[in-house]
């Protein structure tokens, strides 16, 4: 997809992957990736390991944005409502948001649906579109 | 419990909820003078002003206790200032009462006050990508409400309940409201009603969101000691602040954050974060929930409200929505929660919040609370939640 990130860092927009971190000492996983300290308090250890997370998960909950959201989210004109899902990842056992791909509203979504990670375009300003990740069902467990 | 740990509320003080566009110094002062004017003591008394700080009124905001204290006439008191999103009023208060055990302080006013901009809260401008509270908006377009619309349906999904449940946290806070001079919103309301209003952060309706309001809320705090000698009757104590953070990990999602801690290799904490913010108060106060006479929650939603019932320890996990149907929760019931209205009837004006919520308990406990007198009321425990890790409860006894 053409573009490049909205945001360095939160994700790799080629393979369609949040990028989160592990700690080195203790194996925690963070998103978005941990600098500096470990945020686990009995763990002293500084390095993290950045690692591309589990692309499929599960809807842990989901809601809506029926109202436009003030900036700096970037909306399209006229605003369209769209899906925001919160989706468990078990391997490393975080809860992660994003939107819903723009064809997927609330009203399709359920507790518990397999979703997979998209890269998907945010907007689009002067110097191109801008990509950022979103979920989509997994069209094969639908 | 011993005088050593307890300080007593001499006086509580509000101005009025609304959307008045005027600067907030004008909502604390008027509070503050209302709370000295309701404890008998002169303003030149206070040797101590903890502010709780606005963080979109520039300045002036960001060191609320000495904006406060010029705008009542500097007089030398000690001064200090608090931002803990919407624990910023407990926290202030929490300083309060460490001076005055400590015996550096003898009479303390403790004020809020916020002037709130129409709309979504928004967050502090600028290209801010290392903010998580700006990127969540950027990004996502996550609002609070986002959020609130997240665990509304994630408790719908695991205890079964409905939207019609939910309507009825507001039904029961409106009419509370309806009887309170300082609400923001004084008319009942019926289920159909807020369903009826558009739908905001699915599966919640815009009357089931609280606003954003302007107003001011203010207390005068001393020792008991200095209570007892001024012959102030009856006797109003508050017995236990909780401001307590998180323990890692939290695996509940929090604003502003893309993601929960991750539960992968570290063990779990005994208690949600909501939990332990009101078991350090029932365990600082040595009380228990069957103690208490009306809880003032956070009810920044009303599904909000539900998950709170639970986390006091009213109900068992699952059975909110029960408590709720019985009446228990209502004026008249067993045990009132949010008589005051709630957020639903004030909306949020987040430095006076937590402080506005001890007003109420106060007047409660006085049965001064003309309207919505809750009979025989003796215990009151405050509980709320905001941004980045805070959150507070109070426990008020007559």
């Amino acid at each position: 997809m053409n573009g490049t990130a909205a945001v360095e860092g939160f994700f790799d927009p080629e393979a369609q992957a949040l990028l989160g971190s592990r700690c080195t000492g203790c194996g925690t996983y963070a998103f978005p990736a941990k600098q500096g300290l470990c945020p686990n308090p009995r763990c002293q250890s500084e390095t993290h390991d950045v690692v591309p997370l589990s692309r499929r998960g599960k809807v842990w909950s989901y809601t809506s944005a029926s109202y436009q959201p003030p900036p700096p989210y970037v909306p399209t004109d006229p605003f369209v409502p769209f899906a925001i899902v919160a989706v468990e990842l078990e391997a490393e056992g975080l809860v992660v948001l994003g939107q819903a791909i723009a064809s997927v509203g609330a009203e399709e979504l359920s507790v518990g649906m397999e979703m997979e990670v998209v890269t998907d375009v945010l907007f689009t300003d002067d110097d191109g579109p801008k990509l950022v990740w979103k979920f989509q069902p997994v069209e094969a467990t639908r | 419990m011993t005088d050593a740990k307890r300080i007593a509320v001499l006086g509580v003080g509000m101005h009025p909820w609304g959307k008045w566009g005027r600067n907030f110094v004008e909502y604390g002062v008027v509070a503050a003078r209302a709370a000295l004017a309701d404890a008998g003591v002169e303003w030149t008394q206070v040797d101590l002003v903890a502010g709780a700080d606005t963080i979109r009124n520039g300045y002036p905001g960001f060191i609320a206790g000495a904006t406060f204290a010029q705008a009542l006439g500097f007089t030398g008191a000690r001064v200090s200032s608090s931002y803990a999103a919407c624990a910023s009023g407990a926290q202030a208060i929490a300083n309060a009462r460490a001076q005055i055990l400590a015996g550096l302080s003898e009479v303390a006013l403790v004020v809020g006050a916020d002037t709130t901009p129409k709309g979504f809260f928004a967050p502090v401008g600028g290209n801010r990508t290392d903010d998580p509270d700006w990127l969540r908006f950027h990004l996502l377009g996550a609002t609070n409400p986002t959020y609130f619309g997240l665990y509304a349906r994630r408790r719908m999904e695991r205890f079964g309940s409905t939207s019609e449940d939910f309507a009825q946290v507001k039904v029961k806070n409106a009419r509370h409201g309806a009887a309170n001079p300082n609400a923001r919103y004084r008319k009942e309301v019926t289920i159909e009603e807020v369903l009826a209003s558009p739908m905001v952060a699915d599966p919640l309706h815009l009357q089931e969101i609280c606003a954003t309001s302007d107003g001011g809320a203010a207390l005068i705090l001393s020792s008991v000691a200095f209570a007892k000698a001024h012959g102030i009757q009856p006797l109003v104590t508050i017995d236990a602040v909780s401001t307590v953070t998180p323990v890692y990990p939290n695996t509940t999602i929090e604003m502003p954050n893309f993601a929960t801690d991750s539960s992968a290799t570290v063990a779990l904490p005994p208690r949600s974060f909501r939990e332990s913010i009101t078991a350090a108060v029932y365990e600082e106060a040595g009380i228990g929930p069957e103690d208490l006479s009306m809880a003032e929650v956070y009810d920044l939603s009303t599904a909000l409200e539900l998950d709170w019932y639970e986390d006091l320890g009213l109900c068992g996990e699952g059975e909110a929505e029960q408590l709720l149907r019985s009446g228990a929760t209502t004026i008249g019931g067993r045990i009132p929660v949010n008589p005051s209205g709630g957020l639903g009837s004030f909306g949020e004006a987040i430095p006076a919040q937590a402080i506005a919520q001890v007003v109420e308990a106060v007047l409660q406990l006085r049965e001064q609370a003309t309207g919505r007198q809750i009979a025989n009321a003796n215990v009151a425990i405050t509980a709320n939640q905001g941004l980045f890790g805070h959150g507070s409860s109070v426990l008020i006894r007559r």
